[in-house]
């Protein structure tokens, strides 16, 4: 057991840092107090925690989502590596955030145009006009998020008339057509059947071999199935962060102990 | 015992059932009172303007003598008029509705200016005459021309094009949004790409439902100094294009209170039928903007 977690630990590289992170919304609610995590490279890391606890808050820092309504307020960092950016800053451009980090959403939302359009958006909001380019991107997008074989003769279909979990795979193509660093999940299942959701469970488990994952998660079930480090959040502090395995099996913190075998939540 | 129970229950809903039947009927009344007060006007209209219809009608000026007059004048100037409006009202109001909706900050000034721009669209037209007579045609030297009638319109328009801009996009959601900037585009890509197609529909009927009120607007242009008599068109030549903005005009209503005010019964005719060309021409433009919504709802669902 401890050779197995020395090894690992010799492959582990943060992606990104986390440090000191409080966070305020509008009207000054103290949605995240001090909090501190390290998300690895390729890994997989999911945030746990009962509603309201500040998990999606905290997804939503690492692309600066809140830049889009008025009043909220970061204190903190949080750095990118390998160059040691911090993204919270001022002077870096959320756009350049997100070109890095992608983001799935809780509701599938593909923009009600074609399947085809909605992969290569991203693409197209960088200026790439060349249709060669963007049809390779588009098919290897769709291609990874195991969407390909569905929609390959229907690429100029609405994206929209798709089922529901086609359409969170959609979204997955849409995030991961360019490139990104790291790949954010918000309850990426919740509105989705029981096989769409195994789908993109696999796909998730699938996908850490290229990027980095961070997924918010209301089950605890999907986050011991496919992470491989959960941080386990209540009140707006993250009390406890660990391989997912101890943090199941041995949790430090008596909180985290009653949340996951069930006692709240 | 339990009978007894039943039997006031049954009592009970009879009785809450017989208040809904009540409401019904009373609520049917009252739509069809507005209904037939409407259709019977606008049939009066119609059979009482029936034997002015013809092609001679559209394609004459207006005359001394009542079975020579005609509306070509008025359907042209109201044309005209109609163009500038469209051409003023639309760029201003929509970027208006957007810079309001998705650029200006939710503070007391953005409440200030939604208040007053509610406000406005319930303004009287004729003040709109009386500021359009100050300033266009004096002010900026724009005589009484297709060109101050047209601007006039335009503000009396503007208001409507705002709110059902913003109210357009309001209607989209936020995961839509965020998910246009979660893939790095910039706010004006965002509104670009996806906030202008998909509310492109009710922009649109906003634009016809103001453009429909305008149409038929009196006061202010008779404020501006409209003539009521004109026996041409304005002059068109490519080599001065934009000369007609200049010309002098009037338009469908006032040649329909001019002729409303004529002493002679012949002229009552003419007016009847001028007025229900104007109707159609309104329902027109309002079947218009119901057709558009449909069109642009149907492929849009999110």
């Amino acid at each position: 057991m401890v050779k197995i977690s020395s090894t690992l630990s010799t492959q582990l590289q943060p992606k990104a840092e986390v440090q000191n992170l409080n966070f305020y919304y509008a009207g000054s609610v103290h949605a995240l107090q001090n909090v501190n995590l390290t998300v690895y490279d390729k890994k997989v890391t999911a945030l746990i925690g009962p509603s309201g606890c500040g998990k999606t808050t905290l997804l939503r820092c690492f692309n600066r989502m809140h830049d889009l309504y008025d009043g909220n307020r970061y204190q903190g960092t949080i750095v990118l590596q390998p160059d040691s950016v911090n993204i919270l800053a001022r002077r870096v451009d959320p756009i350049e955030v997100r070109m890095r980090i992608s983001m799935v959403f809780q509701r599938p939302n593909p923009f009600p145009k074609s399947v085809y359009e909605n992969v290569a958006y991203g693409l197209r909001v960088r200026g790439e006009k060349k249709r060669s380019l963007l049809d390779e991107k588009v098919e290897q997008a769709l291609r990874n998020a195991a969407l390909w074989d569905e929609v390959k003769d229907r690429l100029n279909d609405a994206g929209t008339n798709l089922s529901g979990g086609q359409q969170q795979r959609l979204c997955i193509a849409r995030a991961l057509a360019t490139e990104p660093e790291i790949l954010l999940f918000d309850e990426p299942t919740s509105a989705l059947d029981p096989i769409s959701t195994e789908s993109i469970e696999k796909l998730i488990t699938e996908l850490k071999h290229q990027v980095t994952i961070l997924i918010v998660t209301h089950n605890m079930q999907q986050a011991a199935r496919i992470s491989d480090y959960t941080a386990f959040m209540y009140l707006g502090k993250l009390v406890e962060f660990n391989q997912t395995e101890y943090l199941f099996n041995q949790p430090a913190q008596k909180e985290t102990e009653d949340y996951v075998k069930g006692r709240f939540g | 015992m339990t009978q007894t129970i039943l039997e006031d229950i049954r009592a009970g809903i009879a009785r809450r059932k017989l208040m809904d039947g009540i409401f019904a009927i009373g609520s049917l009344l009252t739509v069809l009172v507005a209904l037939i007060v409407l259709l019977s006007l606008f049939l009066q209209l119609f059979v009482q303007g029936a034997p002015r219809l013809d092609w001679q009608f559209f394609t004459s000026f207006p005359s001394r003598d009542p079975e020579q007059a005609g509306i070509l004048a008025a359907w042209v100037g109201s044309a005209l008029v109609m163009l500038v409006t469209a051409f003023v009202a639309v760029p201003v109001g929509i970027a208006a509705g957007i810079y309001l909706e998705e650029y200006a900050r939710k503070d007391w000034l953005s409440d200030l200016i939604e208040i007053n721009v509610t406000n406005l669209a319930g303004v009287p037209s004729i003040i709109y005459g009386l500021l359009a007579l100050g300033f266009f045609s004096r002010t900026l030297n724009l005589g009484e021309s297709i060109l101050t009638a047209g601007c006039t319109l335009a503000l009396l328009i503007l208001p409507v094009v705002i709110v059902t801009t913003r109210e357009s996009l309001r209607a989209i959601p936020r995961g839509l949004r965020e998910a246009a900037y979660a893939v790095g585009a910039s706010r004006w890509q965002m509104i670009w790409d996806h906030l202008l197609p998909y509310s492109m529909g009710g922009i649109l009927t906003g634009i016809i439902i103001g453009l429909s009120r305008a149409v038929g607007e009196t006061a202010p242009l008779i404020t501006i100094g409209a003539l009521t008599f004109i026996a041409f068109l304005p002059d068109f030549s490519l080599a001065q294009p934009l000369e007609w903005l200049k010309a002098p005009f009037t338009v469908l209503p006032i040649q329909m209170f001019n002729w409303v005010s004529r002493p002679e019964t012949d002229f009552q005719v003419n007016a009847a039928a001028a007025g229900a060309v104007l109707v159609v021409l309104t329902l027109l433009m309002n079947g218009l903007a119901i057709y558009l919504r449909y069109r642009y709802r149907q492929g849009l669902k999110w």
